[in-house]
């Protein structure tokens, strides 16, 4: 599902950019984009947040919100241990209900998919044949302040251990300073690193650190440039800086894939991460990528929320659908 | 299963206990009306909601009656303090029975819950909380020391936004010490029926507030009525000229909220996406039913056939449908009557020459709907593009220029608003300079402030509602 025919990314970019792919024409494209207005933005976000998803509709939103999940640790704590033990509340969320399906994939660092793709063992696959991909950061997460070197050997690496998925970070430093040949030709260089042996690629999750770029215009900027650098997904964060994911900077970048499919005629991915912790606020996500980018874009390739904590208070809410009363947190499993 | 079609989200009904008889709320009680009676029906499904009294023209004159004695006895001998008591207290009366009214408004009127809930009833408590402030601060209401209340208002208001409207009339007049005898719509009484209850709990002197429903000819009799020193009106621009008619050579001082024909002027370099929700919200906010709707949509010909196209994809997503459901965003038109004109104008506008497009949506067998509806290849000349319509019909226009987009926005009888979209500070108030129109809003559209003055050029009326501006209708000065 990613875009394989990377000969023909440099191509398109070229003729959009109307030339190569340098500062300059980067710069005369993205500062030509509409701009965004603010209180409209977050107006239009506060509007679909109102909107009442119950009964049969709410049902298939908690299932649909699971199937969406990348299942996250990013600790410096973490262990081969807290790893299995993640993937383990992966592959078997509610240990009550067999029912219940599974998240799209585990979401780890670098150095522990190894351990993350024995843990998995069958169940390592693609989520739209019922497995779990296994997601690394890469380059340098999550600040990026590393060579270009590292970050495309630390990609490399992952790739190589079995990664699927491939999360890496912008240089928000050359973006705000307005290299944006630099962050392109980055992008492009790791979306190169994702290449497997086999001449396929891992999925390329562009995180624009959204947190650190401020402006709804910047935002809007980085999106459009990590899709033509050949991005398969957009990020909204690390989950290291607040703010992480807000619905009004999510609705953006929506509105910035469904312009790129209306464009293109390709789907790219939307991936809100850090900050999503009810299912109340992930129905009010599941809402907006319906009205804004449509239905097509509920699905493990097309949208994914980045959590941790999100998957136990939708196992709760599915469970007080099924029996009618809340349950204390004892009764789901820590991980 | 499409998700898109959310489950049915009611709000619920019961909340509500509404009596099947309404009489007129004269001198701080309910009395039956000497005039007979009529139904008031919900638009979306056409079920009766209950029979409310028609005031005769002897009832009438007890009202004003009433309101005179309350004004001469109580209301302009109390200090604005109390008076800023009685007007916190019916704020926090309105807010405490907020979801009550809201599902009242939606029932009655038959806009969606959402616009209710969201709109509509905080800015009634907001417009009461606002005024509460001034009523001990006249002196600073720039008429100099110690200005006085008129009198008796006679107050006439139109089925758009009953409560809101209500609030517009009641809060400025009560703040500044003048009684009122107020006539509601004769589809929309139910709100301020519920609002005389309201009054009633909240100790209101009984007089200083009077509620007279009934249809045209119970307005005239207010506005007629030679007691009466004030008359403040919304409605439609013939209304409001016979008003102006029946009131010249008297002393009676008058303000006039009439029609509009406002024009969006979106130019090339507007935040595209937020422009085409300002469109939304210009024109199907209310069902498109707003006296200030930007009923036509002035577009740079360079952007307009993207503009055009995403605001169609806009509307497909938007929901038509029961009123009461939260996740509903175009509820029913009010009455067959103006249903009827929607389609006659819509009728013309085929005829004329403009190409019509309607968003794909399946309307309820009973009740009274129109699908949201563009028309583009609309010329200045044709009649879409000058008579309000006054429903979800929006009328396309393009420019070339700033000059051109100026001249064709103040082409019109009306004046009453204008909005304004691009990037460009500077070409903000440029253009809003230039525009004739009492209300210029800029990267946003259909937002209302209670501290914000409101009101016409030409045809669209005269006097302003709200602010310090609204208040000085109600005032003299002590000169």
């Amino acid at each position: 599902m990613s875009r394989t025919e990377l000969q023909t990314l440099p191509e398109r970019a070229v003729e959009l950019l109307g030339g190569e792919p340098d500062d300059t024409t980067l710069r005369r494209y993205l500062h030509g984009l509409p701009g965004v207005d603010a209180v409209g933005l977050e107006q239009r976000a506060a509007d679909l947040g109102t909107r009442s998803i119950k009964t049969t509709s709410k049902a298939w939103a908690l299932d649909k919100i699971i199937e969406l999940i990348d299942l996250t640790t990013l600790e410096g704590a973490d262990t081969p241990g807290k790893v299995r033990s993640l993937v383990a509340k992966a592959m078997n969320p509610d240990a009550s209900d067999p029912t219940c399906p599974r998240v799209a994939a585990v979401c780890v660092y670098g150095d522990m998919v190894p351990y993350a793709v024995e843990a998995l063992g069958d169940a390592h696959g693609d989520p739209d044949e019922g497995g779990i991909s296994v997601a690394a950061v890469a380059t340098a997460f999550p600040s990026g302040r590393a060579s270009l070197e590292v970050k495309l050997a630390d990609t490399a690496d992952a790739v190589a251990h079995g990664a699927d998925e491939i999360d890496m970070v912008i240089d928000r430093g050359a973006f705000l300073a307005g290299r944006y040949g630099q962050v392109y030709d980055q992008i492009a260089r790791v979306k190169q690193a994702c290449r497997r042996e086999d001449g396929s690629y891992a999925s390329l999750k562009v995180i624009l650190e959204t947190g650190e770029l401020k402006t709804y215009d910047n935002i809007k900027r980085a999106s459009w440039l990590a899709i033509l650098a050949g991005g398969d997904f957009i990020k909204t964060s690390t989950g290291k800086v607040q703010p992480a994911a807000t619905l009004p900077t999510t609705l953006l970048m929506l509105e910035v894939v469904r312009d790129w499919y209306r464009a293109t005629g390709e789907r790219i991915g939307v991936k809100p991460a850090g900050g999503i912790r009810t299912s109340k606020d992930a129905i009010k996500y599941l809402v907006t990528v319906a009205e804004i980018a449509g239905e097509e874009w509920l699905q493990p390739h097309l949208f994914r929320y980045g959590a941790s904590s999100l998957l136990n208070d939708v196992l709760r809410q599915r469970k007080k659908i099924a029996t009618g009363h809340y349950t204390g947190s004892d009764y789901v499993t820590i991980d | 299963m499409s998700f898109l079609e959310y489950a049915p989200a009611p709000e619920s009904r019961a909340i509500l206990s509404l009596k099947p008889e309404y009489g007129l709320f004269i001198d701080g009680e309910f009395h039956p009306g000497t005039g007979g009676t009529f139904e008031t029906i919900s638009p979306a499904d056409e079920s009766r909601i209950a029979t409310v009294a028609t005031a005769s023209d002897e009832d009438v004159d007890a009202a004003v009656t009433a309101a005179r004695r309350a004004f001469d006895k109580t209301w302009s001998k109390m200090s604005g303090r109390d008076r800023g008591k009685y007007l916190f207290r019916i704020a926090r009366l309105i807010q405490e029975r907020s979801r009550e009214l809201a599902v009242a408004e939606s029932l009655d009127n038959g806009k969606p819950i959402k616009e209710s809930r969201d709109v509509d009833i905080p800015l009634v408590a907001a417009w009461f909380f606002y005024y509460a402030g001034w009523a001990d601060k006249l002196d600073y209401a720039g008429l100099g020391p110690n200005p006085r209340a008129l009198g008796v208002a006679g107050q006439v208001i139109p089925w758009n936004f009953p409560l809101l409207m209500l609030a517009w009339k009641i809060a400025p007049a009560l703040a500044a010490g003048n009684t009122v005898v107020l006539k509601p719509a004769e589809t929309t009484p139910l709100t301020a029926l519920l609002f005389a209850e309201i009054l009633q709990q909240a100790d209101l002197p009984p007089g200083v507030v009077n509620i007279v429903t009934g249809a045209g000819a119970t307005g005239a009799a207010v506005v007629r009525h030679p007691d009466v020193d004030k008359v403040a009106f919304t409605g439609s621009t013939a209304v409001g000229r016979e008003i102006a008619k029946a009131v010249a050579g008297t002393d009676k001082k008058v303000t006039l909220e009439l029609g509009g024909k406002a024009a969006n002027i979106i130019f090339e370099d507007a935040p595209i996406d937020q422009a085409v929700d300002g469109i939304v919200t210009g024109i199907f906010f209310n069902q498109g039913q707003v006296c200030c709707a930007g009923s036509r949509l002035v577009v740079q010909e360079s952007i307009h056939d993207e503009v055009v196209e995403r605001l169609k994809a806009r509307l497909s997503t938007l929901r038509l449908g029961d009123p009461l459901d939260k996740n509903t965003d175009i509820g029913a038109i009010n009455s067959l009557e103006q249903l009827n004109r929607v389609r006659e104008l819509s009728r013309i506008g085929d005829e004329e020459g403009a190409e019509r497009w309607t968003a794909d949506c399946a309307i309820p067998d009973k009740g009274f709907w129109f699908a949201p509806t563009i028309f583009t290849n609309v010329q200045t000349s044709h009649r879409i593009a000058r008579d309000e319509i006054f429903g979800p019909v929006l009328s396309v226009l393009t420019f070339r220029t700033p000059d051109e987009a100026i001249a064709k926005a103040n082409n019109t009888p009306y004046g009453l608003s204008a909005g304004i979209w691009t990037e460009k500070g500077s070409r903000i108030l440029a253009v809003a300079d230039k525009l004739r129109a009492g209300v210029v809003w800029a990267n946003t559209f259909n937002r209302f402030d209670p501290s914000s003055p409101f009101g016409g050029y030409k045809e669209s009326g005269y006097g302003r509602e709200g602010g310090r501006h609204g208040l000085a209708a109600y005032l003299k000065g002590a000169a």
